[in-house]
């Protein structure tokens, strides 16, 4: 899905990228410039650059905070399969590099008490927990903290702004 | 990192230093038909510093808010007598008016002045004249007078006495006692600003506010100390759920609880020795009690469901819960001597945030049915639940110290504003915001 295709996506444009980048140096001294017909006289190759782990770590965690969100049902705490390959991704990633920590955040809409919102944004973000740690991610790099309806990432008030604010968070 | 919570997260607003933005002003939009007729004459004045509030207009709002009366407006007055002794019964009856609020205001010093004022029940009073008439003009004080005060206060103490005096007046004429002289806290959220959540306390009518903690973080659940000189509430700035208690008039914060995932709902025991709080620390969303002193926890509930929103019986015996246990969120009680645990709701899909009336007899929740969430009070011994808002996503209902009223957070537009609702659901007013989101609220007990 569209995380898979932003991450190979990635993989395929940096070389290209940071070749690119470095290729636009490689211009001719021009020190002796507009004297036209005159032989250049030293041309500047260059290495290409090879990307340090830390930096594929980075640019990795770049897409993956590009699809951080997961939305749930009214009432509801269980991932809806479409977001089954976006935990994948993050599954993947958290088991690879066990020194990341993640935190879920779990969100509701407005709608029902707040009390009783914290404790349905906590069982959404356990569930990713849950998922996460199914993937063999563990338990110790990863923390929840539940907003309930505190913090709606849309405050219209309608069905679509609810669908919105009903959502589990990672955050790196 | 402690450097960066420290800037980042809290600024203390300075106590006594609020300005009374009067965000909150009343709108009654239903009910004030069944309420009483009575009648608040200006105060007369002598001295030479005229005081900036009018003791009558605080007296006339307050007793029209509390949805039992209707101050007659001052146009329809038959006459503006300067003392009892001038006053014209027959023609404030013709008025309908059942009692007649009549009082001075002397200027004594500096900034010092005795107000006296008397309460008169119109109808004896004029039996009283008459008798009086028949008596060849000798005076007979036929109990015509209700009752009758004088104290000396401060210019800033006018607002305070004059809610004192509508307690007065509302005792006198209901056999209540009134719940003017009390105040309530909430949660204002104001997006636009640098630090959005603000923990508010302001008179129950909504003046002299004051900013107790500004947060870049969510906070939650207010809950009054039964002595009224601290909150409880939730706080958000470490990026996790903490309890924490705060001193209102020192400003002093204690933390009770920051236990890994939910630290929530605190509620203070009716001895002020313990609070109900919420805790998901042994896996699921369970209630525990603390000890304040000591801040030992025993844990009440034990299901894999959601418990929550717990809240005490008045004699502290018993604590009322909503659970999920059954299938959807509903009001159960366990008595805390027994753990026996009974559900007492079955009308409607959800019940919500459940708490008892000051006498114990009735339960008051957040009532779901088919979609719509209203505030809805519950008879125990009847079990007869009546729906008593129509208003739009309401929450956070929060009884009066003396049971006549709640107040819970609704909609009006799109914004959360506070608004009123007498017990028996005749009288209904809503207390808009100027500016923000204000949810939370929690009416403070007697002052």
């Amino acid at each position: 899905m569209k995380l898979n295709k932003v991450l190979k996506g990635l993989f395929v444009a940096l070389p290209v990228l940071t070749l690119a980048a470095c290729s636009s140096t490689s211009s001719t001294d021009q020190s002796g410039a507009d004297t036209s017909g005159v032989q250049e006289t030293v041309q500047v190759e260059t290495v290409e650059q090879v990307v340090s782990p830390a930096e594929q770590m980075r640019q990795k965690l770049e897409a993956l905070r590009q699809e951080n969100t997961i939305y749930f049902d009214f009432d509801k705490a269980t991932v809806r399969p479409e977001f089954v390959e976006t935990l994948q991704a993050h599954g993947a990633f958290l088991s690879a590099n066990p020194s990341v920590r993640v935190t879920i955040e779990g969100h509701t809409d407005e709608r029902g008490t707040p009390e009783y919102n914290i404790a349905l944004g906590e069982r959404r973000a356990m569930s990713v927990v849950q998922y996460l740690q199914n993937l063999g991610v563990s338990a110790g790099q990863i923390s929840t903290v539940s907003y309930g309806e505190e913090k709606p990432a849309d405050t219209s008030r309608t069905e679509a702004g609810f669908a919105k604010n009903r959502r589990a968070v990672l955050v790196y | 990192m402690l450097k960066f919570i420290r800037t980042t997260v809290l600024f203390f607003a300075v106590l006594l230093t609020a300005k009374a933005n009067a965000s909150l002003e009343i709108v009654i939009t239903e009910g004030i038909d069944s309420a009483r007729p009575v009648a608040i004459l200006p105060f007369t004045f002598k001295g030479a510093t005229l005081p900036s509030q009018r003791l009558d207009e605080v007296i006339a709002a307050d007793l029209m808010r509390s949805g039992k009366f209707s101050p007659l407006a001052s146009i329809k007055f038959p006459q503006r007598p300067p003392s009892a002794a001038q006053i014209d019964y027959a023609a404030w009856s013709r008025e309908g008016v059942e009692a007649i609020v009549i009082g001075q205001v002397t200027e004594v010093g500096i900034d010092r002045y005795t107000v006296s004022f008397e309460l008169i029940d119109v109808l004896k009073g004029s039996n009283a004249a008459s008798r009086q008439s028949l008596n060849a003009g000798r005076l007979t004080t036929g109990g015509h007078i209700l009752d009758s005060r004088e104290t000396t206060i401060s210019g800033s103490q006018f607002r305070q006495y004059g809610h004192r005096i509508s307690d007065i007046v509302y005792e006198k004429l209901t056999g209540e006692r009134g719940a003017f002289l009390t105040k309530i806290a909430y949660v204002l959220v104001n997006r636009q600003l640098e630090f959005p959540y603000q923990l508010v306390v302001a008179d129950y009518d909504g003046f002299n506010e004051q900013i107790l903690l500004r947060s870049k973080e969510p906070l939650m659940s207010p809950s009054w100390s039964p002595d009224g000189t601290k909150l409880a509430y939730v706080t958000f700035e470490k990026r996790q759920s903490q309890i924490y208690i705060q001193d209102i008039y020192s400003g002093r914060r204690t933390m009770l609880s920051s236990t890994p995932g939910i630290n929530g709902a605190p509620v203070w025991s009716p001895d002020g020795r313990r609070l109900a709080m919420v805790l998901s620390k042994d896996g699921n969303t369970e209630i525990y009690i603390m000890e304040v002193a000591t801040k030992a926890l025993t844990r009440v509930t034990n299901h894999r469901a959601i418990d929550t929103e717990p809240a005490w019986s008045p004699d502290g015996k018993e604590l009322l819960f909503t659970s999920e246990r059954g299938g959807n969120p509903q009001l159960y009680s366990v008595n805390l001597l027994t753990g026996t645990t009974r559900r007492l709701t079955f009308e409607g899909e959800m019940n919500l945030a459940g708490s008892y009336t000051p006498d114990g007899n009735s339960v008051v929740m957040v009532n779901r049915t088919r979609g719509q969430y209203h505030i809805a009070k519950m008879d125990r011994q009847t079990r007869f639940l009546q729906v008593l808002t129509k208003t739009n996503l309401d929450e956070s209902p929060s009884v009066a110290p003396n049971g006549s009223m709640i107040i819970y957070s609704t909609m009006h537009g799109n914004a959360q504003v506070l608004a009123l609702v007498s017990m028996d659901g005749r009288f209904k007013a809503r207390l808009p915001a100027v500016e923000g989101q204000v949810k939370s609220p929690a009416w403070s007990p007697f002052l």
